[in-house]
């Protein structure tokens, strides 16, 4: 089949290839090559770090760039106050660079430089960063929790007012509820960001395919395919926000619930 | 039936939970819509909590998307 030879595989993106060091690099057993993966971390955080930093001028009358980042931390903020309260200030810096970072890393992985021959890769769409983020949220949660609480914060897996013979049902569904969290936490990014760029392949596989099948198909597949690209650009465009803002909202949360129990 | 169009053939299946998640964002959006426009005044500090459902109605969209992709890649 003519088919068989254009096709594209969606997931050849994803593929983490060291950039300069090599498989030999090994510290402890463990490959320690400098990948595209961390390339693309060390610019996300370079560029968090320039944002923020041209922001800090501290001016009475701010300027554009110093309102562009007091509204993202007061954004923060906000979500803090209006979720765990007056505890939750001293989280504001954990999750700002959170969501700023997650922000970052998505927005920084849609940037069309394949049209230069740069190559950007969304490390968001791998489930050990995701995860590793989730478990540095989950065990926040965890070492505040019982630190506050002692182990009274056990008693968050027994809602208040549950009748008594309802206990032993809820508590262990309260439990594995809990225990859930840092999974459904990473699962969620690493699935919503593979999944759009998964999209995005296979539609411009389409266009190219249909261009390459001759002017019928080209005008019948790849025009609509490449309108149809444009607008799921603009989704995802939205969903790395929407996702870095569950994932921050989604912390505060379970902080709130380690906070104040419920 | 050979396994490897079983594999398929659920991958394909698990496609009906990632439709029927989207009904389910679509319903959290509309009812929310429905609610602020009743009482405006009230929509906005409501927000975190249309998120949350979001959130939780698109996890399991997702997790169909999961299932799909191990199906199919492993």
């Amino acid at each position: 089949m003519a088919a068989e030879q254009a096709k594209i595989d969606p997931m050849h993106q994803f593929t983490i290839e060291p950039l300069f060091g090599s498989a030999d690099w090994e510290l402890a057993g463990v490959n320690i090559a400098f990948t595209n993966s961390a390339l693309w971390m060390a610019i996300a955080a370079f560029a968090l770090w320039a944002f923020v930093v041209g922001g800090m001028k501290r001016q009475v009358v701010p300027g554009r760039w110093q309102m562009a980042v007091e509204s993202a931390t007061g954004f923060i903020d906000d979500m803090l106050a209006a979720n765990v309260g007056k505890a939750g200030r001293k989280y504001v810096p954990y999750i700002f660079s959170l969501f700023m970072f997650i922000l970052f890393a998505n927005l920084l992985g849609l940037l069309p430089l394949g049209v230069v021959g740069l190559h950007p890769f969304t490390f968001t769409s791998h489930f050990t960063v995701t995860g590793v983020l989730a478990i540095l949220s989950f065990s926040i949660v965890l070492i505040v929790g019982f630190a506050r609480h002692g182990l009274h914060f056990f008693s968050l897996f027994v809602p208040h007012g549950t009748p008594w013979p309802m206990i032993p049902v809820i508590a262990p569904i309260e439990f594995i509820s809990f225990m859930v969290r840092p999974f459904s936490l990473a699962l969620r990014l690493f699935v919503a960001m593979m999944a759009g760029h998964v999209l995005l392949e296979v539609l411009s596989s389409f266009v190219i395919s249909g261009i390459n099948a001759g002017p019928v198909y080209g005008v019948l597949i790849a025009i609509p395919s490449l309108a149809l690209m444009v607008g799921i650009v603009a989704l995802e465009v939205l969903v790395s926000a929407i996702q870095a803002y569950v994932f921050a909202l989604l912390t505060s949360l379970y902080i709130n619930d380690a906070e104040n129990l419920h | 039936m050979e396994p490897e169009a079983a594999k398929l053939l659920g991958a394909g299946l698990a496609a009906i939970g990632a439709g029927l998640a989207s009904i389910g964002v679509g319903n959290v959006f509309a009812k929310y819509l429905e609610g602020a426009l009743r009482n405006p005044g009230a929509a906005d500090g409501q927000q975190g909590r249309l998120f949350i459902g979001f959130a939780g109605a698109e996890l399991l969209g997702l997790l169909a998307f999961v299932i799909a992709a191990l199906l199919i890649f492993t």
